[in-house]
């Protein structure tokens, strides 16, 4: 708005009321889980205020070590599959009629929207031995009897797959959507197969969107928390299944908080590095 | 040929997406207390009993207080900031805007152990209201996006006819941007709810062992004893949040809300 102070739409003091919001009641308590990470810990209780960098201290140990590049592993092949099926989805999608796209577009959000209780649930069912998969491969004489495929790895991403791949549809559609038909067109013309121009025109055009759904898409399996629990098995549990876990049943809030900040500030940084790569490269705003 | 290829993968994933739900529908409909599919004498008695069992109705309940509320919360939060960066712009009002849709760009983990320790300074652990407030604060992100959106698409020539005509700040606002706003407040309403509904870490840290949403009572039954009321609840959360995205893309632009520019009013 190019228009003088006074003159703006709104009045000024309007934005009080959210800021006050907002700064009470997210920024306050960021700032106390920051002070409780370097607290000390009360055996029964939840902590006492204090400077002690025990925390910090184990979260540098091997022990934490592992979970970080368990956790790094699994959201990264997780991100990884999402983003590699949602690309030419994404494409496909953007080029139907827009009733169909409204259609999966519903679809995607309603699958995208619910609950990991419920994807775990529902993946977890999907692969146990009294329905679904199970029964379908015993029944086909694949298998001698019907077989469990969850709690394993095999499940686990799967199920991350499955709760990834609407967001990284979603991250992707955006830029998708703003490409200029007419250059696959081009392509088109000028002889390249459909699979060409994919790979040829519309890939290359979308490097930097591509690069940076990977990282938001990897930053969202990350905080993956109840997936790892309910398809996974104990060596699978990331960081964030390990927060909780210390936070609730281990009653170390001082460790949980460490451990928070540190996934805290990596995510902060990846999602910097994505913001930055779309601006470098991206649509050209 | 390769154009059927491209549809057929569409339907693929598609039908990849729905297989999960559709075992889970058919589990929600066995007569006995097993989880079998297919479903063995089906029945629909698990329905009725989501609203009758007690153990079911008070989670039930819970979740729907918090979701209404929190939502409302949300948008009550978002309207204000979206209006004072559209309006008004500048850095402050950049930074609250990354401030409000801050919590969505971070593992859920992180902002769940945060309330969890503010409640706990407070006093205010265990409570259904820190799960409200909490809700609320985490969902601003909804409103704020949709609500911004909603208001960029304003005409600027309409505010400034209806200056000319002499209406005031605050008429202009009442009868102009707030009316061609509404539908995008109601959207983001409907996604804090639905998301509301179906948030567990949040709820779960901040009261996970006093006020029991659904959610939660599902997680606490994949441990203790499963049951068809957990498909019943899947079921009926699916088709809610299929519901309700259908509305808003039967009565407003879903792809344009999404971030499609090119597809029009067709």
């Amino acid at each position: 708005m190019a228009q003088a102070r006074d003159d703006a739409p709104t009045p000024g003091w309007l934005g009080v009321v959210p800021g006050a919001a907002l700064l009470l009641l997210f920024l306050i308590p960021f700032g106390i889980m920051l002070a409780v990470s370097v607290a000390g810990r009360e055996p029964g209780g939840f902590y006492q205020w204090g400077f002690d960098l025990a925390g910090y201290r184990r979260v540098m140990s091997a022990f934490v070590g592992g979970i970080l590049l368990t956790s790094v592993a699994i959201a990264a092949g997780a991100a990884l599959i999402a983003v590699a099926l949602a690309l030419p989805f994404t494409v496909l999608l953007a080029g139907l009629s827009r009733r169909a796209q409204t259609a999966i577009l519903v679809a995607l959000l309603s699958v995208l929207s619910l609950s990991e209780v419920i994807v775990g649930f529902s993946v977890s069912t999907l692969l146990s031995r009294t329905a679904g998969v199970g029964n379908l491969l015993a029944w086909l004489g694949l298998t001698a009897e019907p077989q469990s495929y969850t709690p394993s790895l095999f499940a686990l991403m799967t199920g991350l797959t499955y709760l990834s791949f609407p967001y990284a549809v979603l991250v992707l559609y955006p830029p998708v959507a703003r490409l200029d038909p007419e250059l696959g067109q081009a392509s088109r013309t000028m002889g390249a197969s459909p699979l060409r121009t994919f790979a040829g025109v519309t890939v290359p055009l979308l490097r930097a969107p591509i690069l940076g759904a990977l990282i938001l898409v990897f930053v969202f399996a990350l905080g993956s928390y109840l997936l790892p629990q309910v398809l996974g098995r104990p060596e699978h549990w990331t960081l964030s299944v390990h927060i909780t876990d210390q936070a609730i049943y281990q009653s170390n809030l001082p460790l949980a908080a460490a451990m928070a900040a540190v996934l805290l500030l990596a995510t902060l940084a990846l999602v910097g590095l994505a913001l930055l790569v779309a601006r470098d490269k991206g649509a050209p705003a | 040929m390769t154009a059927r290829l491209g549809r057929l993968y569409v339907a693929v994933i598609l039908l990849l997406l729905a297989l999960p739900l559709l075992v889970v529908a058919g589990i929600s409909l066995n007569g006995g207390q097993t989880l079998r599919f297919p479903p063995q004498d089906p029945s629909l008695r698990w329905y009725a009993e989501l609203f009758r069992a007690a153990d079911w109705t008070g989670p039930l309940r819970n979740s729907l207080v918090i979701a209404t509320v929190a939502a409302l919360i949300a948008v009550a939060v978002a309207l204000p900031l979206a209006l004072h960066v559209w309006g008004r712009g500048g850095w402050l009002s950049r930074a609250l805007y990354t401030l409000g849709v801050a919590p969505f760009m971070l593992p859920p983990v992180i902002t769940a152990l945060g309330f969890l320790v503010f409640w706990v300074a407070l006093g205010m652990y265990g409570r259904m209201g820190a799960t409200i407030l909490s809700h609320g604060i985490f969902l601003v992100t909804l409103p704020l996006v949709t609500i911004s959106l909603g208001l960029r698409a304003i005409d600027p020539a309409l505010l400034e006819a209806a200056r000319t005509m002499g209406a005031t700040r605050g008429q202009v606002l009442r009868t102009v941007v707030l009316p061609l706003a509404l539908p995008y407040v109601v959207s983001g309403y409907a996604f804090a709810f639905v998301l509301s509904l179906n948030e567990y870490i949040i709820a779960y840290m901040v009261a996970g062992f006093t006020v029991e949403t659904l959610p939660i009572k599902i997680f606490n039954s994949l441990r203790y004893g499963y049951t068809p009321i957990m498909g019943v609840v899947a079921v009926l959360f699916v088709a809610l949040a299929a519901a309700v995205y259908g509305a808003i893309g039967v009565f407003g632009n879903l792809p344009r809300l999404l971030g499609a520019d090119r597809v029009g009013d067709r």
